[in-house]
């Protein structure tokens, strides 16, 4: 689960980890009450939206009157940006952060990942700050420091300290860096993030080291022992699609294709919407139903599936274990009288009970394309979405 | 012969009293020599009771001593799974099994860690288990889609699993043991430690390894494949179309900062030697052909 940077910045503080003061704002006036209130003569303007980039699309300005706050807030509340991870529609900003400028003498990368291989959170930091680190990754390996850090023991003054030298913070800033490092540490482990990254971490020109970005995914199996955490979620900020369907516990990603997908299993799901691509199609979704999947999540499949205005045919794989091919099937032919079904429907039914499954399929009177296997359903799914 | 477990493994079943737990356990028993080989189940304080024959006891260490058992399957949830994997660990078993979806990853970091220099053998979480047809299943996944025989299978998920072992069985290739070592990000074994069993194992003649989108261990499999294999491994990766940055499911299916695309996976397998397809349709079809052709 993703937040927004000013609720990032909020964790941070909380564990010892100096930001610049600011303040999340809902309106241009409270935007320019906001730098009001927190004095001085620079402030930042940044659109508060969960994708990243929002720098070089037009979500971040700097202002050095109250009149320029006005206008910056003016122009990106309500703008729809468009960065790198937002898709060419972008994401409408509804929030905003003012902040109190600051003044940069140099700028670093923090960034803490679960690492698979080593089976350790792991520390990257790096010398370029501000840049995207996969680029760093690409043109400069060298730069970036791996910390791969001991969960009993923590993260070591010591071990901080040395993470902080390599990266080249001056040495009367140690003491601050060794603040961020712990600071964010304990916030991913006490919080159960996934990846947290501070980017850029800054020097000031008096050297004080402050985290200007803050950004944090956390684990949703963790969510269950983290309400403080789940109260942050902005449903604006996801596809409504798959708020939907978290509702009924089925795992559903929007894709720009024009043939839905229903499976059981999530490898499965991916596997059917590669054949579907390899066989000249496009996958509108993955849709995972689970294990348990009854008539009423089938339906609700099938309600979902149809929202899609794109869509031109459904593809239904399902390799049946402990769900059986005649449940599922009684599912579909329930689930289809009560939909309106516009779009031809090809399903393929294996394991358990498959015969049976057919046979209800067959029997209902229902125009449903039957599939021998996948390669056969892939096949007739992408016929039917051409011809429909 | 078969690798990890077969018709004289002695099982508990931790959490055999939920709902999930006594489902599976009755389809394990009634499978092949299951009846033999689920010898006591573990849930704390009900110990003295029995389910299906099967008595109960109050810890893992007790369900051991007083049975023999040194393999465990896993079906607390996920809140307390990572302690159920500690409890079998602390008592020495050979073998966990960890079938419980949606485990902390924190909670699996830590128990990971407690298992360093342990002897202890972890499969999964979030998997179907494993299963040596004709012998012994532990798990979730349908025994009679199996059919005994020669092929080894290795897979991250458990449908896919299956559709893997379905075109094997309609086929006439039998399987030696098919093993999930599931979708979490932090896990017990990888591709490579289950690839190495089926390399020493003498009535395995070839494998089929399945992956997916997220991380690098079919990578460092391939290589060690490339260096070692002695018997043909065709190899598909699901999650070609997967969009990077969005979980595809799995915890651990995702492509995150430019790593774990499966195109990328598909390129190191494929120059490492073994048999990739791009068609998970065809997975059975390209296995038969290379063991008609040699």
């Amino acid at each position: 689960m993703k937040i927004h940077e000013y609720q990032g910045k909020e964790i941070l503080r909380k564990f010892g980890v100096p930001t610049p003061r600011g303040k999340a704002c809902f309106s241009v006036d409270e935007a320019v009450a906001a730098a009001r209130a927190l004095g001085g003569t620079v402030w930042v303007v940044k659109a508060q939206i969960h994708a990243g980039g929002r720098g070089k699309g037009g979500g971040v300005r700097v202002a050095r009157s109250l009149e320029e706050v006005r206008l910056a807030a003016e122009q990106i509340l309500g703008m729809q940006l468009v960065t790198h991870q937002t898709g060419q529609e972008g994401q409408l900003v509804r929030r905003l952060l003012v902040e109190e400028g600051a003044q940069i003498a140099r700028e670093y990368y923090l960034g803490m990942v679960i690492d698979r291989d080593a089976q350790r959170v792991a520390l990257l930091a790096s010398s370029e700050g501000g840049m995207e680190i996969e680029e760093v990754a690409v043109h400069s390996p060298e730069k970036i420091h791996t910390l791969r850090i001991d969960p009993v023991a923590g993260l070591s003054a010591e071990e901080a300290a040395q993470a902080a030298r390599l990266i080249g913070i001056p040495e009367g800033s140690i003491a601050g860096a060794v603040a961020v490092l712990q600071g964010l540490y304990r916030a991913f482990v006490e919080k159960e993030a996934m990846l947290a990254e501070i980017n850029p971490l800054v020097l000031t020109a008096d050297g004080r080291v402050l985290a200007l970005d803050a950004k944090f995914n956390f684990d949703s199996n963790a969510l269950f022992r983290h309400p403080e955490i789940v109260a942050l979620r902005d449903l604006d900020e996801e596809d409504p699609a798959e708020i939907e369907a978290s509702k009924f516990d089925l795992s559903y990603i929007s894709l720009d294709g024009d043939i839905a997908c229903l499976v059981n299993g999530a490898g499965l799901a991916m596997a059917t919407m590669d054949i579907i691509k390899l066989y000249g199609g496009n996958p509108a979704n993955f849709l995972d139903v689970g294990g348990g999947a009854n008539r009423e999540k089938v339906t609700e499949a099938f309600k979902l599936m149809l929202k899609n205005p794109k869509l031109k045919a459904i593809l239904v794989n399902i390799f049946g274990g402990i769900m059986k091919c005649d449940v599922i099937a009684e599912g579909i032919v329930a689930a289809v009288r009560e939909v309106h079904l516009s779009v031809p429907l090809v399903v393929r039914l294996e394991g358990t009970n498959v015969e049976l499954g057919k046979k209800i399929l067959a029997e209902s009177g229902l125009p449903i394309i039957s599939a021998a296997d996948m390669a056969d359903a892939a096949e007739k799914a992408v016929a039917a979405a051409r011809s429909h | 012969m078969s690798i990890l477990i077969d018709k004289n493994t002695r099982v508990m079943t931790q959490g055999m009293t939920g709902k999930v737990g006594q489902f599976h356990t009755t389809n394990c028993i009634a499978y092949a020599n299951g009846a033999n080989c689920f010898v006591a189940g573990v849930t704390p304080n009900k110990g003295g009771q029995s389910f299906e024959g099967v008595p109960i006891y109050n810890s893992v260490l007790e369900a051991k001593q007083q049975t023999g058992a040194t393999v465990s399957v896993i079906y607390v949830p996920p809140a307390y799974a990572a302690a159920a994997i500690d409890e079998a660990v602390d008592a020495d078993l050979e073998l966990v099994i960890c079938i419980t979806e949606g485990i902390p990853v924190h909670d699996m970091l830590r128990t990971r860690y407690r298992m360093s220099g342990r002897r202890t053998l972890l499969i999964g979480p979030n998997c179907p288990g494993l299963i040596t047809p004709d012998e012994l299943k532990i798990g979730i996944m349908p025994g009679h889609i199996h059919k005994k025989g020669r092929i080894g299978v290795v897979s991250r998920s458990g449908t896919l699993t299956y559709e893997a072992v379905g075109q094997l069985t309609a086929l006439g290739l039998g399987q030696s043991s098919c093993v999930g070592i599931g979708g979490d990000p932090i896990n017990g074994l990888k591709h490579l430690d289950v690839l190495r069993l089926f390399n020493d194992d003498p009535e395995t003649d070839a494998v089929i390894m399945v992956g997916e989108i997220g991380g690098s261990d079919e990578e460092a499999c391939a290589r060690w494949i490339r260096d070692n294999m002695k018997k043909p491994v065709v190899g598909f990766i699901a999650g070609v179309t997967a969009p990077p940055g969005k979980r595809m499911g799995h915890a651990g299916a995702i492509i995150s900062g430019g790593q774990g695309g499966a195109d990328d996976k598909l390129a190191v397998m494929e120059e490492c030697g073994i048999h990739i397809t791009r068609n998970p349709a065809e997975m059975g079809r390209v296995m038969k052909k290379i063991l008609m052709g040699s």
